[in-house]
């Protein structure tokens, strides 16, 4: 396929985003839990899910620019029975109220405890924070699925799709929130560090097993079941046109096989390698530089990772556009 | 339940690009405006067609068979592209399994344009929508054109009758007749699609015989005309030349 760059921002953005709320609500939940003894600040939370809404939004931002009428977008939310991108358009906002929601509980100080079940005060944010995980889960689950469910583009047809979506916008959210707490609350950076390395190694292998899947994929349309011509040999002599059209400019990235491995090499270093070596550092010694620099390398990482996604992308329609005449 | 569709006969396709044209001209003319058209004459043309001949060539030189190859929306009984569309813009027809978009609710979000295994939608530049073969509804239907004329742009413009229109649910129809007899058959079967537009395979009609039945055996004189009477003179012996 050929990636289409607001669909890179709009689905890293929101990962980022949906990825940084996780982090802060597992951090209260472990706090609730007492598992760790350690609570995040109001001014951590509300810091961090502002981050995190405006990644969101500028993710909304950039799936503008993907259509061809954004004026009727609002159309978007009726298919929600059939069309996975639909049930996305739903979520998305809802996801965005509840996570400014538990922002603002956690800002305005109205965060008060609705029950005690045992020794466990159920604060507000709690119950807010747990619709909107649930929302943030729903959108991952989305987003992932609006590829996933193409059963024809085979390297995108399978749970690993939908797992990796999931895996890479936690871990990039769970390393924005050790950057936001070097910043804030120090005391916090061995518990989101600690986080982001389980789900970076978790990443690194769900995408590399998607890697590996691709790679081993053979294509189930050929030209003979695309013209229907049982015959060995078959070789396009005319596509029927010699200019352009959507045909030939959407559905293939135009770059060469070596252009692609780089990009694959590129992005296994700038998400995987990197982060993995500086947030170990940042275990050790923690540092805002450092961690700035993780955050950045895998940010730009998973635009390269994303790009590699959509490129990967092998759709049938090719075949009948192989030869110009 | 009606099915509309065409039926395209590769054995008799000669790749002329009537079809590609008629159907640019029709579709550029109704009232949903104009198909775009970019630099016709220049540098790098491109434009919105819902029609297309491709040539094959199948074989390996000497003994290859040129096939010319036209493609266009297949109106899937099973379309992809419709469940996936976010607004409802695509939909298939109840009444006639025609599958349509509308234009005044399409979001120009391309996504049916993926759904599609077989490259049949194309994004219109200008209006920014998403647009394919209608199989010229606003043709078949029409009134005022006479009754012979009420066929899709393609089929009325194909000079040797290799597209046939019809109802393919219809035993009886003629589509469904040549599919039956002539071995029509879908394209990307392996998708689960349906393709409602069948494509008829090259074929050759050969006559075999037997020695014995160009050379009678029981014919002991080897007179091919036995049923000469004997017993009168012939020309031949009453007559000498």
């Amino acid at each position: 396929m050929q990636p289409a760059f607001s669909v890179i921002f709009l689905t890293t953005l929101i990962g980022m985003g949906q990825g940084l709320f996780l982090a802060l609500y597992t951090g209260q939940v472990y706090f609730v839990l007492n598992v760790v003894d350690i609570a995040s600040t109001d001014v951590f939370y509300s810091i961090g899910s502002a981050v995190s809404i405006v990644l969101l939004i500028l993710g909304l931002v950039a799936s503008v620019f993907h259509l061809g009428r954004p004026e009727r977008a609002w159309r978007a939310a009726s298919m929600w029975r059939t069309s996975w991108l639909s049930r996305e358009v739903i979520i998305l906002p809802i996801a965005m109220a509840l996570i400014s929601l538990y922002g603002m509980v956690h800002f305005m100080g109205w965060n008060l405890s609705v029950m005690t079940i045992g020794a466990v005060v159920i604060e507000l944010s709690l119950i807010i924070g747990l619709l909107a995980t649930i929302a943030v889960f729903s959108l991952f689950i989305a987003t992932g699925m609006i590829y996933a469910c193409l059963k024809f583009l085979q390297e995108w047809h399978s749970p690993l799709t939908v797992i990796n979506y999931i895996l890479l916008g936690s871990v990039s959210g769970f390393t924005l929130a050790t950057l936001i707490a070097a910043y804030k609350q120090p005391e916090l950076i061995p518990f989101f560090a600690g986080w982001s390395i389980v789900l970076l190694v978790l990443a690194f292998i769900f995408r590399g097993a998607s890697l590996i899947r691709n790679k081993r994929l053979r294509p189930k349309s050929t030209v003979q079941t695309a013209i229907g011509i049982r015959h060995n040999q078959i070789k396009q002599k005319s596509m029927g046109f010699m200019g352009g059209s959507v045909n030939t400019r959407d559905f293939f990235h135009g770059k060469t096989a070596f252009f692609l491995r780089s990009v694959k090499n590129i992005f296994i270093i700038m998400v995987f390698a990197i982060p993995l070596t500086l947030l170990i550092s940042a275990l050790i010694k923690p540092s805002v530089m450092i961690l700035a620099i993780a955050t950045a390398s895998m940010y730009v990482g998973l635009l390269a990772e994303r790009w590699y996604f959509f490129a990967e992308g092998n759709h049938p329609q090719n075949i009948y556009y192989q030869t110009i005449a | 339940m009606t099915q509309l569709a065409l039926v395209i006969d590769l054995n008799v396709c000669v790749g002329c690009h009537a079809c590609v044209t008629n159907c640019k001209e029709w579709n550029t003319s109704g009232s949903a405006g104009a198909l775009s058209d970019d630099n016709p004459y220049g540098k790098d043309p491109t434009g919105t067609f819902f029609n297309r001949v491709q040539t094959y060539e199948v074989g390996q030189f000497p003994k290859t068979e040129t096939v010319h190859f036209p493609k266009s929306c297949l109106h899937c009984e099973d379309p992809p592209c419709v469940p996936v569309c976010p607004t409802g813009a695509s939909y298939k027809r109840k009444e006639d399994g025609i599958v349509l978009v509308d234009y005044d609710k399409c979001i120009g979000c391309r996504y049916c344009s993926w759904a599609c295994p077989y490259g049949a939608r194309e994004i219109d530049e200008h209006q920014k929508v998403m647009k394919k073969c209608t199989l010229c509804v606003d043709r078949i239907y029409d009134e005022n054109l006479p009754e012979a004329e009420r066929q899709p742009a393609c089929v009325l413009a194909c000079p040797t009758t290799a597209r046939i229109f019809g109802d393919v649910h219809d035993p009886d129809s003629v589509v469904s007749v040549a599919i039956r007899e002539l071995g029509g058959y879908q394209l990307m079967p392996e998708w689960g699609t349906k393709p409602s537009n069948h494509y008829l395979p090259r074929r050759k009609n050969h006559v075999s015989y037997k020695k014995d039945e160009l050379e009678r055996v029981d014919n002991p004189l080897k007179k091919e005309d036995y049923q000469v009477d004997a017993s009168e003179p012939s020309l031949d012996d009453v007559t000498s030349w």
